[in-house]
């Protein structure tokens, strides 16, 4: 098996690199964690990628049951049938219907799966998955047969923080924690994205970025998908090079600051933050 | 060898068990890393800990095991041998400094007296004083100028560009450091209780089937409600004076207490609990809300949370007419007492740090009054409060 590098299109600092082959050799799941819009989801589809590998891809809702992922018996289908005399009812097989568990284990090839965003489940979800993530196989009640994964997959499970996991599932697990990027990482970054950018903008741009995340009393800090989409409106605006380089400290809101900063008191607080000082300078 | 690294990162509180430690030797026996310090660290952290609010602690592990000195607490409980004590000592010495021992005998004598002073702070510890200080000119501890003195934690200047474990990047994910909106609603939501109340609108597989066999087959569908949190939730909120230094903390516990809970009901007081409180700040003169009608109104399986500094002079609590505001008929304590025989699951939960507490009679006397249940205003305090109040 090949391991996993940074792609065309995906940075991955060292310890990342580290921990996913770790996670592919061991045959561990890799949870990962991070700042909102560092690449956890985009991860997963990377390591697909890069190895050549399906993805199977599993998002999590508030209403998500352990069991979606591994089979559904449709008991009520098959009470239908029975009523109509649909020779179908005879085999409940016809009645189960595979999760995404089932799907990434059946997988011919090494499949990537990605169970997205655990931590908006209910509280005991991950406690559900343990003996399937630990054995990577389950039972079937309806059929009376064990499932068990021809290649075991990759599993890459993101979490938000909202809610802890449990101790026992983390056990089980190899973690991550994706820092925000370093200045450099996100020039790297920056480029893989924009390879056609002028190095002046990038630049400027960057410091403008890292000046905002510092300001003190956001509620919500601008990441690097919100530093991507900015990047994307500079460039197709065409506005000059030298709005940023000729910024004037009496405008503190960056220009389409509407793509950095998503809230509206942020948005006060930067306002405020200018006329002060504004005013300052005035004196 | 690495079983004493796993014995490091258990002294050091890192939460750890067999099973990952047996995941670590997995995988170096896999060659994933090879004589390599970094790679071997972010290996370990990826296979060790699960969850970055450790990661401090782990960095702080990590640099006491490869500094080849457990730390002062590890010393303790271990016998030290004296041959790795005198390698470590004349690792630390200059050849200078070396000329200056001049025999063995030297080191034995320092050896023996370090065995002894460690025995006898031992026993001051208990008293309060701090062991192994840093910067003296005692020869134990670090940073000092005694020129056969022994360096017990700490860097010394003879160190090397700082390490990554040395960085401690994650220090303010640990536990007790932060605390945000977020933490605070992870903290609340172990004070989950769900039930099935409501309108019936999901369907009930299992009885729907086993009613549909009694029928004959006849289709029989069965619904349930669905599952949602039933907790009940009554704060007092101590607005104004020597809490206006937590406001902003305060105000963060407020807003995830707002989404967190569907029965809630909020109140204010100004420093300690008196005949009423009131419930909207800019009208609290007109609209006071007699603590009678709190017992009457809400049922004894609401949970009662108190935020305050419970800072004050100790009349407020144990005087009538103690109170800064207004003539008390009766005295706090005994209101807080009345409150506290209605709702039996109460907590304290109080933005002042936790080692302050000791030296305000007011907090003692509080703490007295709600028997022990006054949490910090910390993630780990919030968890602690939460967990005793659904005991």
């Amino acid at each position: 098996m090949t391991s996993f590098q940074s792609t065309g299109e995906y940075i991955a600092t060292e310890n990342l690199r580290m921990a996913v082959n770790a996670a592919i050799v061991l045959e561990k799941p890799l949870l990962i964690k991070g700042e909102p819009g560092t690449g956890k989801t985009l991860l997963a589809e990377q390591i697909a990628k890069s190895l050549g590998a399906p993805l199977v891809q599993w998002h999590i809702k508030s209403t998500t049951k352990a069991h979606q992922g591994l089979y559904e018996y449709d008991a009520v289908s098959r009470l239908r049938d029975s009523q109509l005399g649909d020779d179908k009812v005879a085999d409940v097989r016809n009645y189960i219907n595979k999760g995404k568990l089932w799907e990434a284990f059946d997988s011919e090839q090494r499949a990537v799966l990605l169970i997205d965003e655990i931590d908006k489940a209910d509280i005991e979800f991950p406690n559900d998955l343990l003996q399937e993530l630990d054995r990577m196989e389950f039972f079937v009640y309806e059929t009376g047969e064990t499932v068990k994964a021809v290649n075991r997959p990759i599993i890459v499970i993101t979490s938000n923080n909202e809610k802890e996991l449990p101790d026992a599932f983390l056990r089980r697990c190899f973690f991550h924690f994706i820092s925000f990027p370093s200045v450099d990482t996100m020039k790297e970054i920056v480029e893989v994205h924009y390879p056609n950018i002028s190095a002046k903008l990038s630049a400027e741009a960057l410091e403008v970025f890292f000046e905002l995340r510092d300001v003190p009393g956001l509620k919500k800090r601008p990441s690097t998908s919100e530093l991507i989409d900015w990047l994307k409106l500079l460039m197709s605006d065409d506005i000059p090079d030298t709005i940023l380089a000729n910024r004037d400290q009496s405008k503190a809101i960056p220009p389409l600051h509407g793509a950095l900063v998503k809230n509206e008191q942020d948005v006060q607080l930067l306002e405020r933050l200018a006329f002060m000082h504004r005013r300052e300078t005035a004196r | 060898m690495l079983i004493y690294f796993f014995d490091c990162l258990k002294k050091h509180q890192v939460p750890v068990s067999l099973t990952e430690l047996l995941d670590l030797i997995n995988g170096l026996d896999k060659q994933l890393v090879f004589a390599d310090q970094d790679d071997f660290y972010h290996f370990s952290r990826c296979c060790l800990v699960k969850d970055e609010k450790h990661f401090d602690k782990f960095d702080r592990a990590f640099k006491a095991f490869f500094d080849g000195l457990q730390s002062v607490e590890g010393m303790l409980e271990a016998l030290i041998p004296d041959d790795w004590l005198r390698s470590e000592i004349t690792k630390q010495l200059t050849d200078e400094q070396k000329d200056k021992v001049k025999s063995i005998g030297d080191l034995n004598k320092l050896i023996e007296e370090f065995k002894k002073r460690l025995e006898e702070q031992k026993e001051r510890h208990e008293g309060g004083n701090k062991w192994i200080g840093t910067g003296g000119t005692s020869p134990f501890g670090h940073s000092g100028y005694h020129p056969n003195g022994m360096r017990v934690g700490g860097a010394g200047g003879n160190r090397q560009a700082a390490k990554i474990w040395e960085r401690r990047d994650f220090k303010n994910l640990d536990n007790d450091a932060q605390i945000s909106a977020r933490n605070i609603q992870i903290a609340l939501r172990r004070l989950r209780k769900f039930a099935r109340t409501g309108a019936e609108d999901q369907l009930d597989i299992n009885d729907t089937i086993s009613s549909t066999a009694k029928n004959a087959g006849m289709l029989d569908i069965k619904m349930v409600p669905e599952r949602h949190n039933a907790v009940k939730v009554l704060v007092f909120f101590d607005v104004g004076g020597s809490m206006d230094y937590h406001v902003k903390a305060v105000q963060e516990l407020f807003n995830a207490v707002r989404t967190e809970f569907k029965h809630l009901e909020f109140y204010y007081f100004h420093n300690f609990i008196y005949e009423s409180v009131w419930k909207d700040n800019l009208r609290r003169h007109e609209e006071r809300i007699p603590i009678g009608e709190i017992l009457n109104k809400y049922s004894r399986d609401y949970k009662v949370i108190f935020v305050g500094d419970a800072a004050m002079s100790p009349y407020e609590v144990m005087q009538p007419g103690g109170s800064i505001e207004h003539w008390n008929e009766e005295a706090g304590s005994v209101w807080m007492k009345r409150l506290l025989s209605s709702y039996d699951k109460a907590a304290w939960i109080n933005p002042e740090a936790e080692d302050g507490w000791k030296y305000t009679q007011s907090t003692q006397l509080i703490r007295d009054l709600l028997e022990d249940r006054m949490y910090p205003l910390t993630v780990n305090g919030l968890e602690k409060s939460m967990a005793n109040l659904t005991k």
